[in-house]
């Protein structure tokens, strides 16, 4: 029996680069930042590492962690 | 409540031995789904299924059965409840009739369409309006294009038998197998039943789901996946004839598919399903006594639809439909969909009650060629 | 436990909480039709790296409840957890409330953004009292339902409301609900930019304003006692909040409301505080 078009599997990126959606692209300045993870844990893609390194490939552009940065230690710059 | 406690307890019974007992297909489902051992079973109660698992609930309160019954609020959350218990790697059984069949319909796509093995008792009743709580099979047609197996047993005995068949047949094909008996004149009428084990082997399916596993089942699917999947299921509910034929002889040789009723030398064919047929073939005799050609098709699946069966039929053809689409009935319009030209009656819609006096009325008018056929009101 | 590059729209509330249920273990993810069907995966992919059976809308939890008993028959240990929105909980809402009665042991979640979005936006029984959805362009005239409050009247073993405005909030309250056992429901609001109509940075703002305004109240029911959440516990008192203009008006869905409207309003959450506050053993 196939049961391929029941079956989903795990995957990275299950909606393809989703980074190519995004308009604004988040830029960290490390000088500012205090690396308290805040954008790490209310980052809703999971795109931000705990070293607050951004992945791109995947990173819609939302902006909530420019908002959410106490330090204003991120910076939106237009694609 | 009939308590077969004792009897069935006997060290005779557990080693393969048959005991006879006086049951009613109700019962004899029930203890049908004892012998199976589901772990979890659910339902809600709808006249005339409800014994079927009032027995069952007494059976795991007094320690019989080792079973999780769910007691839900709907026949919708009972169908879902067992789909749950079956895609997590349970054997599960409900039962329905009528409008909790029609109320559980989405989810019974959902059990086909997941191919997980379950297994559903549907005691035929009429669907409103108005209200009706009598035998008819406007009910379990509906499952018709849902992707079941869907069995129709005439007597308690086949019910029995038929049960543990499903049990067997659902888990090796991966589809759900509804066994279909008929209100009242089967649901709540007594026959001696000889009650045996067949020894089903262990639960197997195609998947479960586990708490480690990283996959998703039934996620929405783009492009051809579920075209796929449907003509899966739609190419494997046809093979399915081929293990209900094969393993008929070991569930009570009642002749597969179809049941052929002094059809061998017949001019005249009629085909039916459910436990009226009882009734058709006293008919059947009587007419048979007075020289005419007449044999009795019974029909013990609506899926697979036995087509080849009635592709061999010869003469002429009366379809008699307790159920209806428009003014045909369902299996007047499956006949002539396997190219035979047939005449259909529909009757019996509601329990009007259509005996052996009306059935020898009916056939003779079929053999004498005087028959207005459409609906017997 | 949802990984990167999956459907959801930016600044997508119901990813973020799914990120969340890492604290949950041996979870099982059961799901109804909805965006989180969609940000769960579209096939063949899966987006979630724990197990996820989708299922029809109305059936959610009680296909959870059959897993579960399957699994206790079986002897398998796991966390299975019922993930819907509040359009899932409106039409199951038979089947939510049998479960709770029933005390599944299980845990439900419903990731409330307050309209069917998946649909595009139609109002649900969520929706907030006057907010414009395309099934209520002029503003919804009926009140939102709450249903943390009903749970709490089924006695459920584990009542919590959680935002993701305060993700350390919702992150002890998942961590809470795994480590228990019974029937345990978390009622998680979740602001939705495009529904909303707020632009996708401002999610977190709008739901900490949700808070603040009372709008939304953060507490805990269990044992018999309910407790607000240290996070919110200030806004109990009517005179720390700030105004619920502040929170409205940040969303496309209330930009029609006059004052007076909005007056109205804070009388109608202030009732529903009043309940609360009879309720709470702090």
């Amino acid at each position: 029996m196939d049961l391929e078009p029941l079956i989903s599997r795990m995957k990275i990126g299950s909606a393809g680069e989703t980074g190519s959606w995004r308009n604004y692209r988040p830029v960290v300045n490390k000088e500012l930042c205090n690396k308290c993870k805040t954008c790490f844990s209310y980052c809703p893609e999971g795109v931000i590492s705990e070293d607050i390194e951004i992945d791109y490939r995947f990173c819609k552009g939302c902006g909530i962690c420019k908002e959410i940065c106490r330090q204003k230690a991120i910076e939106m710059v237009p694609e | 409540m009939w308590d077969l406690q004792g009897d069935l307890q006997t060290e005779g019974y557990r080693n393969g031995s048959r005991i006879r007992v006086l049951l009613t297909s109700n019962e004899a489902i029930a203890e049908a789904v004892r012998i199976a051992r589901p772990e979890v079973i659910a339902a809600y109660p709808i006249t005339p299924q409800s014994p079927i698992v009032e027995r069952l609930a007494n059976m795991i309160a007094r320690g019989e059965l080792n079973a999780s019954f769910v007691r839900v609020e709907s026949e919708h959350s009972a169908m879902a409840v067992i789909h749950g218990a079956a895609t997590a790697g349970a054997r599960v059984f409900t039962a329905t009739s009528s409008h909790g069949l029609a109320y559980m319909y989405e989810m019974c796509w959902w059990i086909a369409g997941s191919r997980l093995p379950a297994v559903m008792a549907v005691v035929t009743r009429s669907i409103g309006a108005p209200w009706n709580i009598h035998g008819d099979h406007t009910d379990i047609v509906l499952l018709r294009d849902a992707g079941w197996i869907i069995g129709m047993a005439e007597n308690a005995q086949e019910a029995f038998d038929m049960t543990l068949q499903a049990f067997y047949v659902s888990e090796e094909v991966n589809i759900p197998f509804a066994v279909g008996i008929d209100a009242f004149t089967m649901s709540h009428t007594a026959e001696v039943v000889e009650l045996w084990n067949p020894r089903l082997p262990e639960r197997k399916q195609a998947y479960r789901v586990l708490p480690m596993d990283k996959f998703a089942v039934n996620a929405v699917t783009m492009g051809k996946a579920r075209m796929k999947a449907r003509y899966d299921l739609a190419l494997d509910l046809e093979n399915s004839a081929n293990v209900i034929e094969r393993t008929d002889k070991d569930f009570g040789n009642h002749g597969g598919l179809v049941e052929k009723y002094r059809l061998e030398d017949a001019d005249y064919a009629v085909v039916m399903m459910g436990g009226w047929c009882g009734d058709a073939k006293d008919a059947i005799d009587a007419l048979r006594e007075e020289g005419y050609k007449i044999g009795l098709l019974r029909l013990r699946f609506l899926r697979p639809f036995p087509k080849k069966a009635v592709k061999e039929l010869g003469g002429d053809v009366l379809v008699v439909d307790r159920s209806n689409s428009d003014l045909r009935g369902v299996l007047g319009i499956e006949v002539s969909a396997c190219g035979i030209e047939a005449r259909n009656l529909v009757a019996g819609i509601g329990g009007v009650d259509v005996g052996v006096e009306e059935f020898y009325k009916i056939f003779k008018k079929f053999v004498d060629n005087k028959i207005d056929l459409g609906w017997y009101l | 436990m949802i990984l990167p590059g999956n459907t959801s729209c930016q600044g997508c509330p119901i990813s973020l909480a799914m990120r969340c249920l890492d604290e949950i273990e041996n979870p099982v993810l059961v799901i109804p039709a909805g965006c989180s069907t969609v940000v769960a995966g579209l096939h063949p992919n899966s987006a979630m790296k724990i197990p996820v059976i989708h299922v029809p809308f109305a059936s959610t939890n009680a296909v959870a409840c059959g897993v579960k008993k399957a699994y206790d028959q079986l002897g398998i240990k796991a966390n299975v957890i019922a993930w819907m929105g509040d359009g899932a909980a409106d039409i199951g809402f038979a089947t939510l409330s049998a479960s709770a009665v029933r005390k599944d042991d299980l845990i439900t979640i419903v990731v409330d953004n307050e309209a069917y979005m998946n649909t595009g936006t139609q109002a649900s029984l969520s929706t907030f009292w006057k907010a414009k959805t395309t099934t209520s362009p002029k503003g919804k005239g009926d009140e939102r339902r709450n249903l943390a409050l009903i749970m709490i009247a089924h006695k459920a073993d584990y009542v919590a409301t959680a935002t993701v405005g305060y993700i350390e909030d919702l992150r002890r309250k998942f961590r809470k609900a795994g480590e228990m056992s019974g029937f345990r429901f978390i009622h998680l609001h979740s602001p939705c930019p495009p529904g909303w109509r707020f632009p996708s940075e401002k999610t977190i703002e709008i739901a900490r304003k949700a808070v603040a305004s009372g709008a939304w109240a953060l507490f805990e029911y269990h044992q018999g006692r309910l407790r607000f959440s240290p996070v919110g516990r200030r806004y109990v008192e009517k005179e720390n909040r700030i105004p619920l203009a502040d929170y409205l008006k940040s969303q496309g869905r209330f930009e029609h409301l006059s004052v007076e409207e909005i007056e109205e309003l804070e009388k109608v959450i202030e009732e529903e505080w009043k309940i609360l506050r009879k309720l709470s053993t702090d």
